[in-house]
């Protein structure tokens, strides 16, 4: 049987390691055998504009950008980008997002408001909606800097690939110094999302 | 890398074409930076058998790559779609000239504009240029297309043209890789003035070889591999290639396909045959109608631009939409536009933001150019006014400055970082002090090619390996132009900085100001932060002028409030400004806006 497409697109703002998480993400289904493709659309990430990845697996992918509509899971690092994005996910399609907020030049200067019914809306798409506050779980983890990697924890309770899996991309991916802390970051958004 | 393992690796396509150029023993790598081609120079110069290196511009890092072509040696130059344009001069001639070793040049088209200033079709330029150009439509094609292109380039004695575009370049997928095999081709200098000397006598005997040329790799053009009929369901033909064979694929998997690798020269009798096993028939291509005015000048019925946008990129809902109508499921899901956007901005700490503040209270018209400063033109910064293409910005106000006559050098500035300088700013500077202007030309020196991702370049003192490099004076080279008045300032001291700016704009002589600050992404600012700045919430009035500096450590809090006045009295507000720390460098151009000096550094 052919294995459809798994749609997974990845959101955030640039610093926060949105391109290590697809990269993860991509790798493991690579390790797994399937077929991958990932776009990543950045370049002015590091002036603080969007970041959005997008990772596709299954038997054979074509298209390197999720078509539109249908995005399976939408993992969002920064409040408002999830909001941005959910369009994006297809009707029963599920949502894992960062309450963490950072403020977009407009809103700074006073001259928009940061959206308040983000979860509202959300829960309208994906009722199951994972939500947590990752910068404080990483803090808790012991680095703020895993931020990302705790959510990407939470994702991986929604995919097919064995959490040893993860384990080892991890490991691969993120600087040698930074894995146990990683680890941690990775499991405790894991428990926070099955639990 | 080594090895030659059937294991496939995830890769974006420009790690494939390099390591694709790897494969093919190439020898010499160069380009200069620029979005989406900047890394595969960037992964070519990790192979040790490679000479990489980031040449001033397009231009120089094709005539480079040539020679070494010239010698015997497989060589590859790099470049986006405008950098070709660049690199044109050279390009045209080396078609009647030919090459040795293997030469391949890469263009990295940009659909849609993400990171450019047009998105220009660069299959033109093949035809125009009259030289082959293979298309991948992912990654692993790249790696393929680019070690057959060095093959092609040798055979048929004329570079290779290869175009990506950012989903193939920025695109990652599964790559086979194998093993480099170097090249047989001894490496000398052959004396053949008929070949290398495009003298007239010389061009024009060379002429009908370029032709000849082109009419052999038509009759390979039919039979090609990489041109590809994959039969299915009749009802429905397309023609395409590139990124959007991946789209059209995606949104009709049971369709004919006619997949092209060779963008040019395109095949007749391929065409012709494929049409007739279909009924109805399509090109999907993205921009221009290339392919389909072709088909269409062959005879063969045929729809594209009718129906599939010519304007910015496709996708498999473009397509979908395009052959199936308006009502077919999976149509474009637009973006909420309420939703406050987020713009790339100046970094916290950016050396640029004291200088285009004090730009804009000086109200010239300020003739920008490429960089990270192009970023001072949206609002609330609103300091730069125009911008063409790389190095333009000095000779377009060399012309304002000719056409304003009496008065104009007061009301013109050019501005333009150090690289763009190094890569097109030299020449119209040298003009403005030959040709008697009396203008401003403000030099941002931040050490780096820096929107680019940091790449080294002839004034930054490091080069592609990150080693230490000679470095070119700006100063110096100005003096040796004769340009008498050089000031160089601290562009986050705005008071200086202002009072050179006025100085120079009122001299009624050519003035070169060099505005010097290192990016703050690089290690000697990142080693040199200063301590975060805090707001005094005694003293800040809600004014909210810090926030016109565009700063994303500074946010506005919209909450009633009081605070005293330099005189002692207490008046009310509506809000105040504060400093994110996290963000915050120090740089204090905040505080010297401010009209009550209320940015503090923390006791």
């Amino acid at each position: 049987m052919v294995m459809k497409v798994t749609n997974v697109l990845m959101a955030g703002v640039g610093g926060q390691g949105i391109i290590l998480a697809s990269g993860v993400l991509a790798k493991t289904a690579a390790a797994a055998g399937l077929d991958v493709k990932k776009s990543d659309v950045h370049g002015m990430a590091q002036r603080g504009g969007s970041v959005l990845s997008h990772v596709r697996f299954g038997d054979r992918v074509y298209s390197p950008l999720i078509p539109d509509g249908e995005t399976d899971i939408l993992m969002a690092a920064e409040f408002l980008e999830g909001l941005r994005w959910l369009p994006q996910v297809r009707s029963r399609g599920r949502v894992v997002l960062s309450t963490q907020r950072i403020l977009p030049p407009t809103v700074t200067r006073g001259e928009q408001a940061y959206p308040e019914d983000i979860l509202e809306k959300i829960k309208r798409r994906d009722p199951r909606a994972i939500h947590l506050d990752c910068l404080e779980i990483a803090q808790a983890a012991g680095d703020v800097r895993t931020a990302t990697v705790v959510l990407l924890g939470a994702l991986s309770t929604l995919l097919p690939f064995a959490q040893r899996k993860w384990i080892e991309l991890l490991e691969q991916e993120v600087p040698k110094k930074a894995v146990p802390v990683n680890l941690v970051a990775f499991r405790r958004g894991r428990e926070w999302a099955k639990g | 890398m080594g090895g030659g393992n059937p294991v496939k690796r995830l890769m974006a396509g420009n790690e494939a074409i390099a390591r694709g150029a790897w494969e093919a023993g190439c020898r010499v790598g160069t380009a200069y930076p620029g979005t989406p081609s900047t890394e595969i120079l960037q992964f070519l110069s990790e192979y040790p058998e490679v000479n990489a290196e980031w040449s001033p511009n397009e231009k120089v890092a094709l005539e480079v790559a040539a020679g070494a072509a010239m010698a015997g040696a497989r060589a590859l130059a790099a470049m986006k779609h405008v950098g070709l344009n660049v690199a044109a001069d050279p390009l045209f001639t080396l078609s009647y000239t030919g090459i040795r070793g293997g030469l391949v040049v890469i263009t990295a088209d940009d659909p849609e504009m993400h990171s450019s200033q047009n998105e220009q079709d660069n299959r033109h330029y093949a035809r125009a240029a009259k030289l082959p150009m293979l298309e991948p439509a992912d990654s692993e094609e790249a790696r393929r297309l680019v070690k057959l292109a060095f093959a092609l380039s040798e055979e048929w004695d004329c570079p290779v043209l290869v175009r990506t575009s950012t989903r193939i370049s920025h695109g990652e997928g599964l790559v086979e890789t194998e093993d480099r095999r170097e090249s047989p081709l001894e490496i000398k200098l052959e004396k053949n003035p008929a070949k290398w000397v495009m003298l007239p006598a010389y061009a024009r005997a060379r002429r009908p070889l370029v032709e000849a040329r082109m009419e052999k790799l038509v009759r390979l053009a039919e039979s090609f591999a990489e041109n590809r009929i994959e039969p299915g369901d009749r009802s429905l033909g397309i023609i395409t290639s590139g990124v959007a064979y991946q789209y059209a694929r995606e949104a009709f998997p049971e369709a004919s396909y006619l997949k092209l690798g060779m963008m040019w020269p395109l095949p007749s009798e391929l065409f012709r045959r494929f049409a007739g096993m279909v009924d109805r028939l399509y090109v999907v291509e993205e921009l221009d109608p290339f392919l389909e005015d072709w088909v269409r000048g062959l005879g063969i019925q045929v729809i594209g631009k009718a129906v599939i946008p010519l304007i910015g990129e496709l996708s498999p809902a473009l397509v979908r939409k395009g052959i199936s109508g308006e009502t077919a499921a999976g149509q474009p899901v637009p973006l909420d536009l309420s939703l406050p956007p987020r713009p790339p901005i100046l970094c916290a700490g950016c050396p640029y933001r004291g200088i285009f503040t004090v730009l804009r209270k000086l109200k010239v018209f300020v003739c920008g150019d490429i960089g990270c400063y192009t970023l001072a033109a949206p609002a609330p910064l609103s300091a730069l006014d125009s911008c063409l293409c790389m190095g333009a910005g000095i000779g377009q106000s060399f012309g304002m400055e000719k056409a304003l006559g009496e008065g104009g050098p007061r009301r013109v500035v050019s501005v333009i970082g150090d690289s763009t300088f190094f890569h097109s700013g030299v020449t119209p500077l040298m003009d403005m002090a030959y040709n008697h202007s009396r203008g401003t030309v403000i030099i941002l020196d931040n050490h780096t090619t820096a929107m680019t991702g940091r790449q080294g370049h002839p004034g930054s003192g490091y080069d592609i390996r990150g080693e230490a490099a000679p470095a070119m004076d700006i100063a110096k080279l100005a003096e040796a132009f004769g340009i008498r008045r050089v000031r160089v300032v601290d562009p986050c001291n705005l008071e200086e900085t202002e009072a050179v700016l006025r100085q120079e704009l009122a001299a009624e002589e050519l003035s070169v100001v060099i505005a010097r600050g290192p990016c703050i992404l690089i290690p000697e600012a990142r080693e040199a932060i200063k301590p975060a700045l805090r707001v005094n919430l005694k003293i800040c009035a809600g004014c909210r002028t810090c926030l016109q500096v565009a700063c994303p450590a500074i946010s506005y809090v919209r909450q009633a409030g009081e605070y005293r006045t330099r005189e002692g009295k207490v008046k009310k507000r509506k809000g105040y400004s504060q400093i994110d720390e996290r963000l915050c460098t120090g740089c204090a151009v905040c505080r010297q806006v401010c009209p009550f000096a209320a940015h503090r550094e923390p006791s």
